[in-house]
């Protein structure tokens, strides 16, 4: 496969995936800012754009972060390399270029995202609430991802397709983790009040995993329970163990297919061990935001050496 | 002026149409309306679109498709398949002889200067035969029709003809909307198109390649206007769309950059200009292209398909001279002909030209897709002035021809179904031999009485049956 080809491949579904981050990024601080703001912390709007490193882009274009120029930067605004609106053209522009790679059906669904989006953006704005923008980038995601997932030939182009989804995922999961943990507690005193324990759930809630955790734990929602659920445990769609178990077997998979391991596989093995092999307790320990760091350095890395080995075409 | 409607003479329909007459009688306003509304959601779905040039707008803009196909009975196409094909082999002979000795020009039929000092003239592959002694793998001839048995080719395309992606899919549009046409006529498939292609692409592997050769197309990219062909073409055939830069070249070979490594390739269907190919060869400036490509391409060790310097064949002033060129190398009367050209280069030739200009149609010598041209007859009084003043500045720059009486076929209009204008696109292809699948591009023009039929200008396409013996 044309190393362009799988690089194209690969940003579909890292866009895909970050379109649908940031969708849930809005909805997370939607809710935590119908908290009563009696606690005298920083506006939570502004942490959430703090967390996800676009805080210095919004305040050049809009000033003070108001809820309403917030939904424009996140979701309308294409200077925003980030935006949905972003992602989504940029997802089905890579798709476009890589037309043969893909099924009709993915085309599809890429495709119908994008012209459903030109149409949202001709709405006049005050009819579009927050709520259903949201929902319609989950739903719009679900379907690129199931069509994927029903109709593609399970080559290489599917493992580099995969392989930029749990990249992305991976790394979404640590940003949203640590927005809670770090921008928005920027006080101990705030760990384990009840205003905690709400930010908590709210972040469940947005990563769709509220009910599926209750299904697994049970009891009080506490920080240790969490951060299991969301670093450790392989039954999470989203936790970090389930990403980089995603990593090494589609990284294995190419490997295998091309008869060749580089230093992309161990890398991505290396990060699988890391999280396999630690506890809730370490990480506290540790501190979940170094944790959480850390994790987001080391990823970034192993995206490093498979655009090196695979996607750049310089491989000799 | 009389022209010829290729369904009806006065109230009779001409043979190969015959069905065709209570296909049309039987549709319903309704449901025309509803197979439009079908046909060009399905256009739209399979992402065939055109972006027009200078104009902006919405690239996702699809070319007018009408329904109402345009239709060859077998003996018909026989004889203009014949002269196609007498056209491409005379065509290549031209382009190998032009970059060897030279003999057309030796013996006086073509003047030098016309060839020599042409701007498509590549002095970079002088010398050079590429292999089996095609330059211009894929000719497109347009043709426009008359009369029952008068044909005139308009131009020739020896670089990279485009279209034949609308000439594929009308095809499979008209047969998943109306199989029961497909049932009463004996039509023709046009499907073996991408093979023949294939095999064509491979035929002329370069002498350094030993096994099965590897083909691409190489495109300029998804913001060009036929990036779609490109992509289907490549899909149908089943090898890699790539661009420049997943070319690089190393030591005497060509390869693509992929994600096992470096892959030799053997032949390439280029899509992008000859000043595109080699930055070290053509344009220093260019951030296009593959250094070194040609090189590689001159020691045998790459075939570019078109070859680099087959535009000088197609020019405009050369085209007054492919009959001479049917007779000088392969001893034929041609039967396609030309349509009488002048050329206001010449002296004698401009003359009449400025006297008649009201009558003619004038073009631009290296100009294309229906830009920068007056069509006489077509144009107010203003607009005759104001070209004349172009052609005087510049006179070399401009051929005029007379006007045709273009044939027309019925369309399907607002009002509902009225003759309109067309031309023909084939696709002669050649490797180690020459074929051509029985049909085209037919191109309408959907403007009530207007004979441009470029997408550019508002032109739609057709679906083109040939029909079997």
């Amino acid at each position: 496969m044309l190393s362009r080809t799988a690089d194209n491949l690969y940003w579909i579904a890292r866009y895909m995936e970050r379109a649908d981050t940031v969708a849930r990024l809005l909805e997370v601080g939607s809710r935590i800012s119908l908290l009563p703001s009696a606690h005298g912390y920083r506006s939570e709007w502004d942490s959430l754009l703090q967390a996800t490193g676009m805080a210095a882009a919004f305040a050049q274009k809009y000033g003070d972060p108001v809820q309403r120029n917030i939904e424009s930067f996140l979701f309308f605004d294409r200077d925003n390399p980030s935006s949905v609106a972003s992602c989504i053209t940029a997802a089905r522009e890579n798709g476009r270029i890589v037309r043969t790679a893909l099924t009709s059906q993915v085309w599809d669904a890429l495709n119908t995202a994008f012209q459903e989006l030109k149409a949202l953006e001709r709405e006049e704005r005050s009819r579009v609430d927050l709520g259903r923008l949201t929902d319609w980038v989950t739903r719009h995601a679900a379907m690129v991802r199931g069509a994927i997932d029903a109709t593609l030939l399970r080559d290489d182009g599917f493992n580099f397709l995969n392989i930029g989804y749990y990249l992305e995922r991976g790394d979404s999961t640590a940003r949203l983790m640590d927005v809670k943990y770090y921008v928005l507690l920027p006080r101990l005193e705030f760990v384990g009040s009840g205003l905690d324990n709400y930010q908590w759930s709210t972040l469940l809630r947005a990563m769709g995993a509220q009910r599926a955790f209750h299904w697994a734990y049970g009891g009080e929602v506490t920080a240790a329970k969490i951060a299991d659920f969301l670093i450790l445990n392989p039954q999470s769609p989203r936790s970090l163990a389930t990403c980089s178990a995603g990593l090494v077997n589609h990284l294995g998979r190419v490997a295998k297919a091309y008869g060749r391991e580089t230093e992309a596989q161990a890398k991505a093995r290396a990060l699988l061990a890391e999280v396999e092999g630690t506890t809730v307790d370490a990480i506290f320990d540790e501190g979940l935001h170094e944790y959480l760091t850390r994790y987001i350095r080391d990823a970034a890395d192993l995206a490093l050496a498979i655009n090196e080995a695979y996607l750049s075409g310089e491989m000799r | 002026m009389a022209q010829f409607n290729e369904m009806y003479q006065g109230t009779e329909v001409r043979a190969p149409y015959g069905r065709l007459q209570d296909w049309v009688a039987a549709m319903p306003q309704e449901l025309r309306s509803l197979k439009q509304a079908e046909a060009e959601a399905l256009f739209r779905r399979i992402g065939i679109t055109f972006a027009v040039y200078g104009e902006g707008g919405d690239p996702d803009r699809l070319i007018p498709f009408d329904m109402f196909p345009r239709v060859f009975a077998a003996a018909e196409w026989a004889r203009l398949e014949k002269g196609i094909k007498q056209r491409a082999r005379a065509l290549n002979a031209f382009l190998v002889d032009v970059y060897g000795r030279g003999e057309i020009i030796r013996a006086g039929r073509i003047p030098g200067r016309l060839v020599y000092q042409n701007e498509a003239y590549e002095k970079a592959v002088v010398g050079f035969v590429p292999p089996k002694g095609v330059y211009s793998h894929i000719v497109g001839i347009d043709i426009v029709r008359t009369g029952p048995d008068q044909f005139y080719v308009l131009e020739d395309n020896c670089r990279t003809p485009s279209g034949v992606s609308y000439m594929l899919e009308s095809r499979e549009i008209m047969m998943r909307m109306f199989p029961v046409l497909f049932r009463e006529n004996r039509i023709e498939p046009v499907d073996g198109y991408s093979e023949k292609l294939r095999r064509t692409l491979a035929s002329v592997a370069p002498k350094k390649c030993k096994g099965e050769p590897t083909v691409v197309i190489l495109t300029p990219g998804h913001f060009n206007s036929a990036y779609y062909e490109h992509s289907l073409l490549a899909d149908l055939m089943g090898v890699e769309l790539v661009e420049g830069q997943d070319l690089f070249v190393d030591g005497e070979y060509c390869y693509m950059r992929t994600t096992e490594g470096p892959r030799r390739v053997d032949v390439i269907y280029r899509r992008i200009d000859d000043a595109y190919l080699d930055p070290l060869c053509f344009r220093p400036d260019s951030m296009l292209g593959i250094p070194g490509l040609m090189d590689v391409y001159r020691s045998g060790g790459v075939t570019i398909c078109s070859a680099p310097g087959a535009g000088v064949a197609d020019d405009k002033a050369i085209y007054t001279y492919v009959p001479d060129m049917v007779r000088f190398y392969l001893g034929e009367e041609p039967i396609l002909q030309n349509v009488p050209t002048w050329q206001c280069g010449k002296t004698e030739d401009l003359a009449y030209v400025l006297e008649k200009l009201p009558e003619l149609v004038v073009k631009e010598v290296h100009g294309s897709g229906g830009y920068g041209m007056l069509v006489g007859p077509k144009s107010s009084r203003e607009e005759v002035e104001r070209f004349r003043a172009k052609i005087v500045e510049d006179p070399g720059n401009y051929i005029a021809q007379p006007t045709l009486a273009l044939s027309t076929v019925p369309t399907f209009v607002e009002e509902g179904v009225a003759p309109r204008h067309v031309d023909l696109r084939p696709y002669c292809l050649v490797g180690d031999r020459i074929e051509l699948v029985p049909g085209g591009l037919t191109r309408v023009a959907l403007k009530e009485g207007s004979l441009v039929v470029n997408s550019s200008q508002g032109g739609g396409v057709k679906d083109t049956w040939v029909l079997a013996e």
